[in-house]
């Protein structure tokens, strides 16, 4: 296991498409409830305590080798709006497109077979996490750490806010990725014993009215 | 000071007429169940009791099984409204619903408020047959006029055939994860509400998503049902956007 390669899957320049996405941001700026740094932060806060959380339990629980296709399962469960599993599965088979040519490996192998629209993203980030040596732990930290950078850098460019602003709402934002993350893996390491009801299902109701608010615009700068 | 423990039993069955009879109606403490006229074919249940509860400390449940069938329409008479208790610990209260092939319920209880001060969790567990059929409303106000929410944690998870369709939790109000009354989960309303259809008919043909108020839409789940999410600024406002959506499908 190499720490870097924690790094690699981590950064926004991994080819897995999620450049093209706000997570919900755009919807949240069209409609007034984001307007500069202070509303970013708490959209960002709400966002990782509730999807944030759930993908990030998702993602360790396949980094831990748990059955992805009930996990998926669950990820259905825990995901009523239709344009939100749309998307998660695009992102997911995206993901599992760079991840096996990045990191060779069986089981993605068998999983993209199975699902070929794809598996939702976190299951496919848990073990894209797996088949580059990394844990659990790094599993469900790509996925916190994902559930607000890709809102904060939606916003800046659809706000023109300062990057430094939105840099330093992730910043103040940190101690509560650790404990999200640290939550994450607790109910995630539960599962083998527990099965995946044991996850969190923390919903967000606005995320999930925005995206299909959203998915019906005829043009948007975001795909999601 | 282990506060009350309360459980009301509901148990429905179809009589071989094309009606629907009531084996079991067990009221329990403050949980009163009373039957009420029904329609010919649906047996009517109003819950009485649990108006001014749970408070802290209680734990009080609500069972329906509904047979194979049978029709079973349960409301309740008025708000139930969680209030502080005098123990630090949090109120409870459980709602476990089954549905039978062939079988029918239409859950449709007033909101729940969130009175200040309060903490109640609200767990409701359905699990249905392949061909049951059920409508189901659930509603939370959080603080009564003007007032701050006490903490209000509910979870609802559907069960169809034995496959989870719908697993979501909520928290709000003090103590609840950060960001719960931000831009992305509330942004300040304080009605938030759902209705679940489930008819085994979606199974061929799923209901279409559409957004039908400002904040409020209809999202077909991976499974044959289909939930309505709603927000709204408060109690009145949120019912007359999802009595809307019932008048739609022709549920009263």
């Amino acid at each position: 296991m190499t720490r870097a390669a924690l790094l690699v899957l981590a950064d926004g320049r991994f080819p897995a498409g999620g450049h093209a996405h706000s997570g919900g941001a755009e919807a949240a700026v069209k409609a007034g409830r984001i307007t500069g740094a202070a509303d970013l932060e708490a959209f960002c806060r709400g966002r990782l305590h509730t999807a944030g959380l759930v993908a990030a339990a998702l993602a360790a629980a396949a980094a831990a080798g748990a059955d992805p296709a009930g996990l998926d399962v669950a990820a259905d469960a825990r995901t009523p709006s239709p344009a939100l599993r749309t998307t998660s599965r695009r992102l997911g088979r995206q993901l599992m497109r760079a991840a096996r040519a990045t990191w060779p490996d069986g089981e993605l192998d068998a999983v993209a077979r199975r699902f070929p629209k794809g598996a939702h993203q976190p299951v496919v980030l848990g073990l894209a996490a797996r088949a580059a040596g990394l844990g659990p732990t790094d599993a469900a930290y790509c996925a916190v750490y994902e559930s607000v950078g890709g809102p904060a850098t939606a916003v800046v460019r659809l706000l023109s806010l300062d990057p430094f602003e939105a840099t330093a709402v992730l910043a103040r934002l940190a101690p509560e990725l650790d404990r999200v993350a640290d939550r994450a893996v607790t109910s995630a390491t539960a599962v083998r014993t527990e099965g995946v009801d044991v996850l969190p299902a923390a919903s967000a109701p606005l995320l999930e009215i925005g995206a299909e608010v959203h998915a019906a615009w005829p043009v948007r700068l975001f795909a999601s | 000071m282990g506060g009350v423990h309360a459980t009301a039993r509901i148990g429905a069955r179809g009589d071989g007429r094309g009606g629907t009879s009531l084996p079991v109606l067990e009221s329990d403490g403050p949980l009163a169940l009373r039957r009420t006229r029904g329609a010919a074919s649906e047996a009517r249940v109003m819950l009485v009791g649990a108006m001014s509860g749970p408070l802290g400390g209680d734990r009080f449940a609500v069972e329906a099984d509904v047979g194979g069938g049978a029709r079973l329409r349960v409301g309740s008479a008025a708000a139930t409204i969680a209030l502080p208790g005098q123990t630090k610990e949090g109120a409870r209260y459980e709602v476990r619903l089954t549905v039978a092939d062939r079988g029918e319920l239409h859950w449709l209880p007033e909101p729940l408020i969130s009175a200040k001060g309060s903490d109640l969790s609200v767990v409701t567990r359905v699990d249905l047959d392949a061909g049951a059929r059920l409508v189901l409303r659930e509603e939370q106000v959080l603080g009564r006029m003007r007032e701050e929410p006490g903490r209000l944690g509910s979870r609802l998870v559907v069960r169809i055939a034995g496959r989870v369709v719908l697993d979501q939790e909520l928290t709000c109000g003090p103590g609840a994860p950060g960001g719960w009354d931000g831009p992305a989960v509330l942004a300040g309303h304080r009605a938030v509400g759902q209705l679940l259809l489930a008819r085994p008919e979606f199974a061929e043909r799923p209901m279409e998503p559409r957004i039908f108020a400002e904040h409020a839409c209809v999202m077909p789940l991976a499974g044959p049902a289909a939930l309505v999410t709603a927000v709204a600024p408060d109690g009145l406002r949120l019912r007359r956007v999802l009595d809307e959506a019932l008048a739609e499908w022709d549920i009263r």
